[in-house]
């Protein structure tokens, strides 16, 4: 009798154990974020839709080397690739990516390309809103993915003849 | 003025304004319980629920129910069509036909039958006809798995249900519900706590079986959605299903004012004999219930940022204050306060079934039918001979 009794006892202790659980739960603040009217907030290490960086001077930092379109595991990245010239320095190697596409219709977000960059030219943005209706607007292109310069960089070098201009 | 008076007295004009109120007003209130709950759960599991339907989701239940009475009405092919349109039927009326004898005050009830706990104990019974038949009808394995659970769950906890109102019962001296408030009244006491706070074990097996004949969690085996995605009520879309859930929120509302009737002294007031309580329990208590709703939901509208929204919930929190103003004028309070007092005890048992919902798992089958048989069963009978032998020796 006396063991039944304390049976009882301690099973509405659990309950209540359990049912003070959620009350304290439900004093807590909620942690859902407001997202379409407040922008959310990630972790740094989040992987969203790739940057193009450039360096200190403003020039890109991508040599055109392919590491990254060989390390991609869907082959989604098509790179051409075009020499540097005296007239036109777009990067600080010797080459640089003339053409530099993404398609985001077979992307994984693995981030196997940002680890095989040999010059941290391609890194994982905060970006994630690339939902579209159109497969084909899913192709990234250099424009679209490339940082924009520092105001204090100095521009590359684009063809200071013809720039200077009037050869 | 003197036909409106004759209207005013008519022995009539209670019952058939308060039937009209509750057919009228009880959609309305389910959709705000569901509201309530679905709020309830989010913040328990530490998120919004809806927010985006008016001011905190406040406008939700109507986009709901548009929403259901607009979608395609499907019956299946195979199904039983009579009984397919039929069975949803049965649960809402039999579930709206218990409103008919509970006591909202003192001479504010449609009847006061003198059998009236055996009238909601009867439709209880006859509303599990509409579960079993619209599994059956629906000709599919889930729904009729989900019914022959319901069935024999809902049929085992009406046996341990009806010996725990027995011990009420025992304690007032009648069946009707109006008589066994007025005997709390006489006795000076809530019957939970009569025969020395005995009556507490008859309470606890009413809360558990209540849980279990209203289909909720950690009882909701029938449409234990994990297993028979939704029980009985797989094959039911559009207003068919509104109906079931509809009956299921009125038959929430029934246990827990019978639970408020019998144990915890329907609509009077904590103490009712002590008259000094007066001023604060009937006056104070309502009023600054109100106000503080109010001015919290003032506090939340001034950090919505859309204006609309901003603007309702403004709205919903002067109409709260003024609300804390009316109830203080005493000709108003005199006719509220009652009424008031019963629809808070069964608020708070609505949302004591909330509360059990978001914190314990579902029970497994065996599990279900152990509790009901080898405990509930045994527990309410030995409670009976308990009570009756206290109540007994207390008297003489």
């Amino acid at each position: 009798m006396a063991s039944k009794l304390g049976t009882v006892i301690s099973s509405a202790t659990e309950i209540a154990k359990g049912l003070g659980i959620t009350l304290r739960e439900m004093m807590q603040p909620a942690l859902t974020e407001d997202y379409p009217d407040v922008a959310p907030s990630f972790q740094e290490r989040y992987r969203g839709k790739h940057v193009l960086r450039r360096d200190e001077n403003g020039l890109e930092k991508c040599v055109g080397c392919f590491l990254c379109a060989a390390a991609c595991p869907v082959e989604c990245i098509y790179i051409e690739a075009a020499e540097n010239t005296e007239l036109v320095r777009i990067s600080g190697g010797e080459r640089y990516a003339k053409v530099y596409n993404i398609d985001y219709s077979r992307c994984i977000f693995c981030g196997y390309c940002v680890e095989a960059c040999p010059t941290d030219a391609i890194t994982h943005g905060h970006g994630f809103e690339l939902a579209s209706y159109d497969v084909s607007t899913l192709i990234q292109r250099k424009e679209m993915m490339l940082e924009a310069a520092k105001p204090g960089a100095k521009a590359p070098v684009i063809a200071p003849v013809a720039a200077g201009g009037h050869h | 003025m003197d036909m409106l008076q004759a209207i005013l007295a008519h022995p009539w004009f209670t019952p058939l304004l308060l039937t009209a109120l509750i057919i009228g007003l009880f959609p309305l209130v389910a959709g705000y319980i569901v509201l309530v709950e679905r709020k309830v759960l989010a913040d328990m599991q530490v998120r919004l629920g809806p927010m985006r339907v008016g001011p905190h989701g406040l406008l939700q239940p109507i986009a709901d129910a548009l929403k259901l009475l607009l979608k395609e009405d499907i019956i299946p092919e195979e199904s039983d069509k009579a009984l397919f349109w039929f069975a949803p039927v049965i649960s809402t009326f039999t579930a709206l036909s218990a409103f008919c004898v509970i006591p909202f005050a003192s001479g504010v009830y449609v009847a006061d039958v003198n059998v009236g706990l055996l009238v909601i104990s009867a439709m209880s019974s006859v509303g599990i006809l509409g579960i079993v038949l619209g599994g059956w009808a629906s000709n599919s394995h889930y729904s009729l798995l989900g019914a022959l659970r319901s069935a024999a769950q809902l049929v085992s906890y009406e046996v341990a249900l009806a010996l725990a109102l027995l011990s009420g019962v025992m304690a007032a001296g009648t069946l009707s519900m109006a008589g066994i408030v007025r005997a709390q009244q006489e006795r000076h006491i809530w019957f939970i706590f009569d025969n020395y706070g005995l009556m507490l074990i008859p309470f606890v097996v009413y809360v558990i079986s209540a849980v279990a004949e209203t289909n909720r969690a950690p009882f909701d085996l029938p449409e234990a959605e994990s297993e028979l995605v939704a029980g009985f009520h797989t094959e039911y879309s559009g207003f068919r299903w509104a109906l079931y859930f509809l009956a299921e929120y009125a038959n929430i509302f029934v246990v827990s004012a019978v639970a408020v009737t019998l144990f915890l002294g329907g609509w009077l007031r904590p103490f009712p004999n002590v008259s000094w309580l007066e001023l604060p329990f009937n006056y104070g208590f309502p009023a600054l219930l109100f106000l503080l709703i109010g001015l919290g939901s003032l506090r939340l509208a001034r950090k919505l940022t859309w204006r609309p929204h901003a603007i309702g919930m403004t709205g919903v929190g002067l109409f709260m204050i003024l609300l804390a103003g009316v109830v203080l004028i005493p000709p108003v309070n005199a006719v509220v306060s009652s009424p008031f007092w019963f629809l808070i005890k069964v608020g708070g048992f609505v949302y004591l079934m909330i509360w059990l919902r978001g914190t314990f798992p579902r029970f497994r089958y065996d599990q279900l039918m152990n509790i009901g048989w080898k405990i509930m069963i045994p527990v309410a009978l030995g409670a009976i001979l308990l009570n009756a032998i206290v109540g007994m020796l207390r008297i003489s």
